[in-house]
C-alpha cells in the first residue's frame, strides 16, 4: 500500500478544504476504498477519514413528509430502522440483501452510493480500463463478461453499478444532497452515475472535492410502502453481488395501478429506470400483458455486451416476477432470506416439499 | 455411542474418550482468539516478507526496479532470481518417488503462471514490504497465454495424482460394449477450483546457527520438516516446524511451497526472523488447485439394466511444468460392478499453477461424472436411479475382485432413502412444485472414498501420579485432531481424557503422518492406540509377576486397562492403580511406544472403502432458474466413529462442499491473459449458511475387523463424493435438463 497522509477533520468544512489536495479522497467505512488501495487499484496521497464528523448519522422525518438519512448513516441501521424500514420497504430489503452482515455494519449510506464497479478488469491494475486510466482502452471487452453491462454501455466501458441499495433509490427518485468547495447542492440520484458514451466510461458527477452529506426520500416515495419488493438473482443466497436485480414499486387505487415505480439494477452502469417503463403500468390492472410490456418496455434497447444475453433474458422475467410480487403486497415482515425468490423456507425443516 | 476400543462395557459412562460426542478441546481458545496460528506469531525483530505476483501467464521478467522498491522507506532487501542465495535442492527438481511438485523459488527469470513468485521484498513492516513489492513494476518479455481445454497442448500422462495409474481396463472392454443393448454417452465438465482454505498460508522462520524454526501450517508435519530441510542442506533434525492449528488446508498445505522458501531464504540471509502470510488474491497462484476435468462417460447396459460396461474418460489439467492429473476416472473402479471397466486419463497443459491434493482429489470430480451419467443412464432405462444402483451393486471390488473390508453401502441407501422419503419420488422429472410454483426435484449419488492409511508413531509417557503424557505430530486442520486423537490416546491408556495430556501439532514429536486421504484418525489413532497399549503392556508385566499385587499370575491377556486401573478380566473386583503399580516397583515413568501402518496382509485380502449415499432435494425457481438446494441427506457408513459430533461435521462439510461444487466454485482465468478474473472471496463463490438451510448426515453403524485395529476409515471427504451427482441430478429432476458442465448456472435451466 502506498504512503497516505491520514487526516480527520473536525467539521465539514475543515473536511472539504482538506479534500484540495491532489490525490486527496474522503474515508466513510472504508469497506470499498481500503480494498481498492490494498489492490493497488487505488492510491490516494490524502485521507480524509469523515466516519466520525457530526450531524451525519441521523436518520429524521422531515415536515413535509420527506425522510432524510445522512452519508453516514450504516447500511445495518438503516433496514433496521423500523420506521424507515415500514415506509420505504424495498429499500430495506435491498439494504438487508448486499454484502454480509459485518460489511453492511460498516459500510456507510454515502460509500453505497459513491462504491466503484466490480468488474474484474476495474479491479485489475494490470488490465486496460478507461474508468481507472482514461483512455487505456477495456479489457473486459471481448473477456470474461457474465456479468457485465447488457444496456446503457459502450465500447469505453461495459462495467455494472453493483450497489443493490441504489435500485430502489433510483426508483423513489431519492435526492442526494452533495457538499463541496463551491457549497452545498441536490442532485436527483438519476443524475449521480454516467452512463459510458462513445467517448467517455461514465463513472460519478461528482466534482473534485465534493461530498455526498445525505440522502432525501421525497414526500411521495412512502406512498409506495404497501405494494413493494426488491428481487435479486445471485450465484449464493448470501454475499454476492446481482446477477440481475430489480426493485418494483406500486401505488394502488383499488386494483388499478396509480402509479409504478421500477428500476434495475446490475444491468447497467447506473441503476436502469425508464419513465417509459412506469407508464406502461400507470392506469393498468396489473396483469401479465401490462406486466410484460412494462418489461419489455425497461429493457429497450438491450443488448449483450459480451457472454452475456441470459441476463436479458433474466431481468425481463425478474421484472415480471417482482411486479407481481409487488401486487401481491409488501409481505408483512422482511422476508428470512430478503430479495431472495424462495420466499420462505420449506414449513418444517427437513419435511419433503409439499408436492 | 458408548462403544469404547477396550473391553465391552468399560467405558460407558458419558463424557470420556471414544465414541462421545466430545466437543473440540480446543474449541474456547479458537473462539477467544488465543489460539495461535503461524501468522500470530511475531517474535522479537521480526521482518516482513511479501513477494512480486507475475501478472502474465508465459514469458520471461526483463526488468524489475529494485532501487525503487529499496528507496521505500522501511524496505531492507529484495531478493531477485540476480541474488537470490543457492538452494540445495533445485526448485525445479522432484524427487523421484516422492509426493512432491515443482515450485517457483526465483530459479531464473522465467514466468510460468500468473501469480509466480518473481521477486520477495524484505521490510520492517508489511506495508512497506507490500509497497516495495508494489514499486518493481516488472517489465516483461511476453508469449501469449493458454488458458482452457482447447488452447493447451495434450499429452498422456504417466500417472495420476501422485503416482496413481492413468489407464486400468478390467474385463474385456469389447465383449463389454458389445453385450450392451442401450447405450450412454455424454461428457461432462469441471472447472479450476481452488483450495481457498479460510487461513491463507502463513510462515514464520527464524535461524539460529544451521537451526531453522519455522511456524507454518502444514498437513504432513515431519514429511514437510524434511522437505524443507533438503533444501537448506541441514538434517531434518535441525529443522523445527510448529504447526498447532490449520485454518483448513485441503490438502493444499503438505508441501513446501515456494512463497515459504523464499521467507526462510530471507531470514537465514538477513539473520532475523521473517514472516510472510499470502493474501486471498495469492491463493489463485503457487499453492495447487483442482484441474479443470472433461470426462466422457460411456455406459452399457443389457436390457435388465445391468452395466455391460462402464467407460470413463478423463483429460484434467495441469501445468506447462509439472503433471499432477485429477484422477477422476479412477471413481468408477470400486464403486459398481459391472463386467467390464475401462478407465484412463489425458492431460492438458496449461499457463496455471501447478495443480494439486484438492479434498477428494481425483473421487470429488470423478464422482460428479460417474453419478450424473448412472442418473442419465437409469433414466435411459426407465429405472428409478436407487433402483438402478442396486442392479449394480458390487458385492466385491470391481477393480480386484475382493472382497471388501467392510461394506454398509445397502444399509445407506436404505437409511438415506427413508429419511429423504425417496420412495415417493416419480420418475419423470418437472412432475413436482412447492407451493409457490417452484420445480421441485430430487436426486442422488453414490459416495466412496478410500479407507487410506499412512505411516504414524506416538510416543506415552504414564506418569507417577496416573497422569500421562502422549504424543504424536498430527495436524489439526479444523477437524478436530486434537479431540478425536486425544480420545484414542486416553483409551489406549485406560485413562479418562483430563488424565492425558495430548501433545501434537509440532515436529519433534513422534511422526503423525499425513492429515490426508482422510486417513489421519486411521493413522495417528492407530500409533497413540498401540503407544498407550505398550504402556499397558509393561504395567501388567510389572502387576502380574508382583507376588504382592491382586493381579498377581493374572497374565497379560488376563487384564484390562480402565479409569487408571489395571483390572483381572476374569474378576473385575481384583484391580490395582497405575500408581500403586508404578509406585512398589519403584519407577516414576513408564514409556511405551506405537506404530500405526495397515497390516500388510489385510491390505492384499480385502479392498477397503468407505461408503455413503447422499439424496438432495433442489427447489428451482422455473423462469430464473436460480436453484436452492433445500434439503441434503446423505447416510454413510464409515467404520468406527471415534467422536459423532466431529464425524458428522466432517460429513456435513463434505457434503457442504459438494453443494459449492455443484452450484458456485469455478476459477476462472482471462483466456487471453491468463490472470484470474474472480480471484478473491468475492468473485470465487463458496456456500454460505443461507445456501444450506437443511444438510443432515446420517452415520450408519459398521464394523471393520480389517482396515486396523481401531476399526476406523474416514470422513474427511467422503461427504463430497456423491453430493454433486445428487444435486445435479435433482436439478434435472426438477427442471427436465440435464446439466453437464459444473458449475450449473441459472442460465443453463432457463432455455
Amino acid at each position: 500500500m502506498n504512503l497516505f497522509e491520514y487526516l480527520r477533520p473536525a467539521s465539514l468544512d475543515e473536511a472539504i478544504a482538506a479534500a484540495r489536495a491532489p490525490g486527496a479522497t474522503y474515508l466513510a467505512g472504508g469497506t470499498n476504498l481500503l480494498d481498492l488501495m490494498k489492490i493497488g487499484v487505488q492510491t490516494p496521497r490524502t485521507i480524509i477519514d469523515i466516519s466520525r464528523l457530526p450531524g451525519l448519522d441521523r436518520i429524521e422525518r422531515l415536515a413535509d413528509g420527506a425522510t432524510r438519512v445522512g452519508a453516514m448513516v450504516r447500511n445495518a441501521d438503516l433496514a433496521r430502522d423500523a420506521d424507515f424500514a415500514a415506509n420505504y420497504p424495498a429499500v430495506a430489503e435491498a439494504l438487508l440483501s448486499g454484502a454480509s452482515a459485518q460489511l453492511r455494519n460498516a459500510a456507510s449510506l454515502g460509500g453505497n452510493l459513491m462504491q466503484q464497479t466490480r468488474c474484474s478488469y476495474f479491479q485489475d491494475p494490470h488490465s486496460a480500463c478507461n474508468r481507472r486510466e482514461p483512455g487505456s482502452g477495456c479489457a473486459a471487452l471481448d473477456g470474461e463478461t457474465r456479468n457485465h453491462a447488457v444496456i446503457g454501455w459502450s465500447d469505453q466501458c461495459i462495467a455494472t453499478h453493483p450497489s443493490d441499495f441504489c435500485v430502489p433509490l433510483a426508483a423513489l427518485g431519492a435526492v442526494v444532497e452533495v457538499a463541496g468547495p463551491g457549497g452545498t447542492r441536490d442532485l436527483p440520484i438519476a443524475q449521480l452515475h454516467m452512463l459510458p458514451d462513445a467517448t467517455s466510461p461514465g463513472g460519478t458527477t461528482l466534482a473534485p472535492g465534493e461530498m455526498i452529506t445525505g440522502l432525501r426520500l421525497p414526500p411521495e416515495a412512502a406512498a409506495f410502502r404497501d405494494n413493494a419488493r426488491y428481487l435479486k438473482l445471485r450465484e449464493r443466497t448470501s454475499f454476492a453481488f446481482a446477477v440481475v436485480s430489480v426493485a418494483a414499486m406500486l401505488r394502488m387505487e383499488g386494483d388499478v395501478i396509480a402509479e409504478a415505480r421500477l428500476a434495475l439494477g446490475g444491468v447497467a452502469a447506473q441503476p436502469w429506470r425508464r419513465a417509459e417503463a412506469e407508464a406502461v403500468l400507470a392506469g393498468a390492472k396489473p396483469g401479465d400483458d401490462a406486466i410484460a410490456a412494462a418489461a419489455e418496455a425497461l429493457m429497450a434497447g438491450a443488448r449483450p455486451s459480451g457472454d452475456n444475453a441470459h441476463k436479458i433474458t433474466l431481468a425481463k422475467r425478474l421484472i415480471q416476477k417482482a411486479l407481481h410480487l409487488a401486487a401481491a403486497g409488501t409481505p408483512a415482515v422482511m422476508p428470512a432470506l430478503p430479495a431472495s425468490v424462495f420466499t420462505s423456507e420449506p414449513a418444517e425443516r427437513g419435511e419433503p416439499a409439499d408436492v | 455411542m458408548s462403544d469404547t476400543l477396550t473391553t465391552p462395557g468399560a467405558h460407558t459412562r458419558m463424557g470420556s474418550n471414544s465414541g462421545q460426542p466430545m466437543t473440540r478441546r480446543d474449541g474456547i481458545a479458537k473462539v477467544t482468539g488465543t489460539a495461535t496460528y503461524a501468522a500470530d506469531n511475531r517474535p522479537e525483530g521480526l521482518l516482513h516478507a511479501v513477494y512480486a505476483m507475475s501478472s502474465v501467464a508465459r514469458g520471461r521478467v526483463t526488468a524489475l526496479d529494485v532501487a525503487a522498491a529499496l528507496a521505500h522507506p522501511g524496505v531492507v532487501h529484495v531478493m531477485t532470481p540476480e541474488n537470490r542465495p543457492p538452494l540445495a535442492q533445485d526448485p525445479d527438481d522432484k524427487p523421484e518417488g516422492s509426493m512432491a511438485l515443482r515450485i517457483e523459488a526465483l530459479q531464473n527469470s522465467s514466468v510460468r503462471y500468473v501469480g509466480q513468485p518473481i521477486a520477495l521484498v524484505v521490510a520492517e513492516t508489511l506495508e512497506a514490504a507490500t509497497e516495495g513489492a508494489r514499486l518493481l513494476a516488472p517489465v516483461y518479455a511476453v508469449e501469449p497465454a493458454r488458458i482452457g481445454f482447447d488452447a493447451g497442448e495434450a499429452f498422456e500422462p504417466e500417472s495420476t495424482g501422485f503416482g496413481g495409474q492413468p489407464n486400468i481396463d478390467i474385463g474385456d472392454i469389447a465383449a463389454g460394449r458389445a453385450a450392451g443393448t442401450r447405450h450412454l454417452d455424454q461428457t461432462y465438465e469441471t472447472p479450476l477450483q481452488y483450495h481457498n482454505a479460510m487461513e491463507p498460508h502463513a510462515i514464520v522462520a527464524q535461524w539460529q546457527d544451521d537451526h531453522l524454526t519455522i511456524d507454518t501450517p502444514n498437513q504432513a508435519i515431519v514429511m514437510a520438516r524434511a522437505a524443507f530441510a533438503a533444501f537448506f542442506d541441514i538434517p531434518a533434525e535441525n529443522v523445527l516446524l510448529r504447526s498447532p492449528y490449520l485454518g483448513g488446508g485441503f490438502g493444499s498445505k503438505a508441501l513446501p511451497i515456494g512463497p515459504q522458501i523464499l521467507a526462510i531464504l530471507a531470514a537465514r540471509e538477513l539473520q532475523r526472523p521473517v514472516k510472510l502470510a499470502l493474501r486471498r488474491d495469492q491463493m489463485f497462484g503457487p499453492v495447487q488447485h483442482r484441474g479443470a476435468t472433461r470426462q466422457r462417460m460411456q455406459l452399457d447396459m443389457d436390457d435388465t439394466g445391468r452395466l455391460t460396461l462402464l467407460d470413463h474418460h478423463t483429460t484434467a489439467t495441469t501445468s506447462s511444468f509439472d503433471t499432477f492429473i485429477e484422477g477422476a476416472s479412477a471413481a468408477s473402479r470400486n464403486t459398481y460392478a459391472s463386467p467390464a471397466i475401462a478407465t484412463s486419463h489425458s492431460g492438458v497443459r496449461v499457463d496455471t499453477g501447478t495443480p494439486g491434493a484438492v479434498r477428494a482429489p481425483g473421487e470429488a470430480s470423478g464422482s460428479a461424472a460417474l453419478e450424473c451419467a448412472m442418473d442419465e443412464a437409469a433414466e435411459l432405462m426407465g429405472l428409478d436411479p436407487l433402483d438402478f444402483r442396486l442392479r449394480n451393486y458390487a458385492e466385491t471390488d470391481p477393480q480386484t475382485g475382493k472382497p471388501f473390508s467392510s461394506k454398509a453401502l445397502r444399509e445407506c441407501y436404505e437409511a438415506g432413502a427413508k429419511a429423504f422419503g425417496w420412495q415417493n419420488r416419480p420418475l419423470a422429472p418437472r412432475q413436482m412444485r412447492d407451493d409457490q410454483g417452484h420445480l421441485v426435484g430430487w436426486g442422488m449419488g453414490t459416495s466412496l472414498f478410500g479407507a487410506h492409511m499412512n505411516k504414524a508413531q506416538a510416543r506415552a509417557v504414564l506418569r507417577a501420579d496416573g497422569s500421562a503424557m502422549i504424543a504424536t505430530a498430527g495436524a489439526d486442520m479444523g477437524q478436530g485432531a486434537w479431540t478425536a486423537l486425544a480420545q484414542i490416546a486416553a483409551d489406549g491408556l485406560g485413562l479418562d481424557i483430563d488424565k492425558i495430556d495430548f501433545r501434537s501439532g509440532e515436529s519433534s514429536l513422534p511422526n503423525g503422518g499425513i492429515a490426508g486421504g482422510s486417513g489421519h484418525t486411521a493413522t495417528a489413532g492407530s500409533a497413540l492406540f498401540a503407544a498407550g497399549e505398550d504402556v499397558i503392556r509393561q504395567l501388567a508385566d510389572l502387576a502380574t509377576a508382583d507376588p504382592a499385587s491382586p493381579l498377581f499370575g493374572a497374565g497379560n491377556a488376563g487384564v484390562v486397562a480402565r479409569q487408571g486401573r489395571l483390572h483381572r478380566a476374569d474378576d473385575e473386583s481384583r484391580s490395582e492403580s497405575y500408581n500403586e503399580i508404578m509406585a512398589k516397583a519403584g519407577i516414576s515413568e513408564l514409556e511405551g511406544k506405537g506404530e500405526g501402518a495397515r497390516d500388510p496382509g489385510h491390505a492384499e485380502s480385502r479392498a477397503m472403502f468407505s461408503h455413503g449415499a447422499v439424496f438432495a432435494e433442489v427447489r428451482v425457481d422455473p423462469d430464473l432458474g436460480q436453484v436452492r438446494v433445500s434439503r441434503l441427506i446423505g447416510a454413510f457408513a464409515a467404520g468406527r466413529i471415534i467422536n459423532p459430533h466431529l464425524a458428522r461435521s466432517q460429513l456435513l462439510g463434505g457434503m457442504i462442499w459438494g453443494l459449492g461444487f455443484a452450484l458456485m466454485e469455478e476459477g476462472i482465468h482471462d483466456k487471453r491473459t491468463g490472470r484470474p478474473v474472480n480471484g478473491d472471496l468475492a468473485g470465487y463463490h463458496v456456500p454460505v449458511n443461507a445456501d444450506a438451510p437443511m444438510v443432515e448426515a446420517l452415520m450408519i453403524h459398521e464394523d471393520d475387523a480389517f482396515v486396523n485395529p481401531l476399526g476406523v476409515k474416514g470422513v474427511g471427504e467422503l461427504g463430497i463424493t456423491g453430493t454433486v451427482g445428487a444435486i445435479a441430478n435433482a436439478v434435472w429432476h426438477a427442471t427436465g435438463v440435464r446439466p453437464r458442465s459444473f458449475p450449473i448456472h441459472m442460465e443453463t435451466l432457463i432455455g
